[in-house]
């Protein structure tokens, strides 16, 4: 995973609620058995519409997607995420995401930022009058910052100290094998096995 | 010392490793595996020369990609044969047991756990599928995870995670006949919304859970995530001990009487506090329909689809303008009497022998409309089997319908059971999103007694509505 530290792009504004993951990347996408090559699957069904805001040629090049709230919503499908980031989205921005949608996002290294509903208003309105405007998303600073506007926000210390290290959480867990060992060995017998009958 | 509420409990008992500034790495009891979230997961097993930590403890079936007829012949599809012939290479190359298409032991992966006998009181249940929350109907602490979360159970055995949030949903009241399990957890998402239980583990509380059979615990279990929350439970009870006795998986002698008499320590305690609660009323409940093109979207079948200034909330305003625009619906139509295409009985919401029962029992005696296609999927193998010793198969086809082999399917329409551009469905599924069922296709969730019933009657309809069967003589 790379690194992230701070983020600076422009914002495309999508202005919709309960964007979920079947609308990220519709089913047919899913059939794929890497973890890239999805750019062409994100938002597929929305893109036909040619009025739909993410091709507008002012915000080609986009790199912080501004969304609604429950975005994320529906399937744990990593897919989702892999999209955005192919698509070449570094930062989504909404008052909700979806608890799975967000852990994807995290481990990925998209940035997933709550921000309160006004403030994301604010930001649609921004993106629309300005498109030029770039937005800054400072992981190290916990903040968000376009034109004079200053946002704060909160991520929880342990995700931000990997997202800005950029660090594999298998091996940081395997640190404590002797742990899992433990635990193993305490398990009770009556806990199911798949190869047992 | 406050007392603590049934997840917490079981969410203490997998404590591997807790310390301050980090997620709690929690032991996972059992890790269940489908062929669409799995391959990159192997695949960075391999890039690192990982190994399956625990394969004793981990199942693989083929689901979402499989066909549902002419099973016994190459999938046609090449790049679903491809994702379910990366899932026997994998299951092979890392020692996983592996249920595959023509086995009969496959399913759907939410269906096999539990009539297996795996599905536990107590365990910790994870599956790279969202609905791994129906699991929970056992007083598991089932959820889903993302690929890269597969990677890491696969490797570890554990997840890194930081407790979820509590909340109760408290059924208050009685529903009256004919109100099903998933009226009511259609009721409750539209109560609570999309985002209601965002962070949380519910668990469904009430007079009424003691008298639900386990199969309908399960279906208000899996749609939890519909409403936002990791996870939904009930604690276990005589029901629970009385389904699981015997199956394959479940502890034998001695074991059991040990782990019945540790199951009947997992329910919250008198003076547990939950982070969030909420009443949901049943007294009133009659038959639920989904409207719209998200599961918080839902209305009384006998009531009509709303208008969006009904809303006050502008974000719920907008999207219900939305839904009503892509459903091709004009508010103030009554719901009952809205013509449908097709009828798709199945899915891991409503895929078990009772589901098929509740339909069948409607369709005895009637014909499925002839404009209407009706599907029937058994969830698994197994449930296929145990309909057809009973002949609900018979009924099906009597009736007109089309009776398949187990799997997803038209659930979400990723094997060959979709639906048309503009076709419309009511489907006992649990998602009603754009496109779900097949590219422009319309859902409306419901229960499998309404899906009978709107089979029949070629629109939306309660069983109530229909003319008397007639059967033949004999
Ligand atoms: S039946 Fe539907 S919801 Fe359930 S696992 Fe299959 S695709 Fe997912």
């Amino acid at each position: 995973m790379e690194p992230f530290v701070t983020h600076t792009g422009r914002m495309v504004p999508l202005r919709r609620s309960n964007v979920d993951t079947d609308q990220l990347i519709p089913v047919r996408f899913l059939k794929r058995l890497t973890r890239t090559g999805y750019a062409d699957g994100l938002f597929a069904v929305w893109r036909t519409d040619p009025e739909f805001v993410l091709d507008q040629p002012q915000y080609e090049g986009a790199t912080v997607l501004v969304a609604g709230p429950e975005f994320g919503t529906g399937s744990s499908r990593e897919h989702a995420v892999w999209a955005l980031l192919d698509h070449g989205i570094r930062v989504v921005l909404s008052p909700r995401f979806a608890d799975i949608f967000r852990g994807n996002s995290l481990k990925n290294g998209l940035l997933t930022v709550q921000l309160p509903d006004d403030v994301i208003d604010e930001l649609w309105r921004r993106a629309e009058e300005f498109p030029q405007e770039p937005v800054t998303v400072d992981l190290a600073a916990l903040e968000v910052r376009a034109g004079e506007l200053t946002v704060p926000f909160e991520l929880d210390p342990y995700h931000r100290m990997r997202l800005m290290e950029g660090l594999d959480e298998i091996d940081a867990t395997l640190r404590h094998a002797d742990k899992i060992r433990a635990y193993e060995a305490r398990r009770p017998s009556f806990k199911p096995t798949v190869t047992a009958a | 010392m406050p007392g603590q509420t049934l997840a917490e409990k079981v969410w203490d008992a997998h404590l591997v490793h807790r310390a301050e500034g980090e997620p709690d790495i929690l032991y996972i009891d059992l890790h269940l595996l489908h062929e669409v979230t799995s391959p990159q997961a192997f695949d960075g097993l391999e890039l690192r020369g990982r190994k399956v930590a625990r394969p004793d403890l981990t199942l693989a079936t083929e689901d979402h990609n499989t066909p549902t007829q002419d099973i016994g012949l190459p999938i046609a599809d090449p790049t679903s044969r491809a994702q379910v012939e990366a899932i026997r290479k994998n299951s092979e190359k890392f020692g996983v047991t592996l249920y595959p298409l023509g086995d009969p032991g496959q399913g759907i992966v939410h269906v096999i756990g539990p009539e297996t006998g795996l599905s536990q009181p107590g365990t910790t249940i994870v599956c790279g599928d969202s609905h791994t929350s129906t699991h929970g109907a056992f007083g598991a602490l089932a959820f889903g995870i993302g690929t890269s979360e597969v990677e890491h159970v696969l490797a570890t055995q554990t997840l890194r995670l930081r407790p979820f949030r509590t909340m109760a949903v408290n059924l208050r009241g009685t529903p009256r006949p004919g109100v099903t399990a998933k009226d009511i957890i259609l009721a409750v998402i539209g109560q609570i919304g999309t985002g209601g239980g965002q962070g949380h583990v519910i668990e469904y509380r009430g007079d009424v859970i003691a008298g639900l059979s386990m199969e309908a615990r399960m279906t208000i279990c899996n749609m939890s995530i519909e409403a936002g929350a990791r996870a939904g439970m009930i604690a276990p009870d005589d029901t629970t001990f009385a389904y699981l006795k015997g199956r394959k998986h479940a502890p034998k002698g001695a074991d059991w009487d040990a782990a019945v008499e540790y199951w009947r320590t997992l329910r919250t305690d008198d003076d547990a506090v939950f982070d969030k609660e909420v009443d949901v009323d049943l007294d009133a409940l009659t038959p639920y329909v989904s409207w719209g093109t998200n599961p918080s979207q839902v209305a009384p079948l006998d009531s009509v689809v709303p208008a969006p200034e009904s809303f006050d909330d502008p974000a719920q305003r907008a999207a219900c303008e939305r839904a009503l625009a892509y459903q091709g619906l004009t508010p103030g139509t009554p719901l009952a009497g809205i013509p449908v295409d097709a009828v798709f009985l199945g899915s891991c919401t409503n895929g078990r022998l009772e589901d098929l029962r509740a339909a069948a029992e409607v369709l005895r005696g009637r014909r499925v409309d002839p404009k209407v296609r009706m599907l029937v999927v058994p969830g698994s193998d197994r449930v296929k089997a145990a309909a057809e010793a009973e002949g609900l198969d018979k009924v099906f086809r009597d009736a007109g319908a089309e009776w398949r082999n187990a799997g997803c399917s038209m659930c979400m329409a990723m094997n060959p059971d979709f639906l048309q551009p503009g076709q419309r469905a009511a489907s006992t599924s649990n998602r009603n999103f754009e496109g779900r069922q097949g590219a422009g296709s319309h859902t409306h969730l419901v229960s499998p007694a309404v899906a009978a019933a709107t089979a029949v009657a070629g629109a939306l309809a309660s069983p109530e509505s229909l003319p008397a069967p007639v059967f033949a003589e004999v």
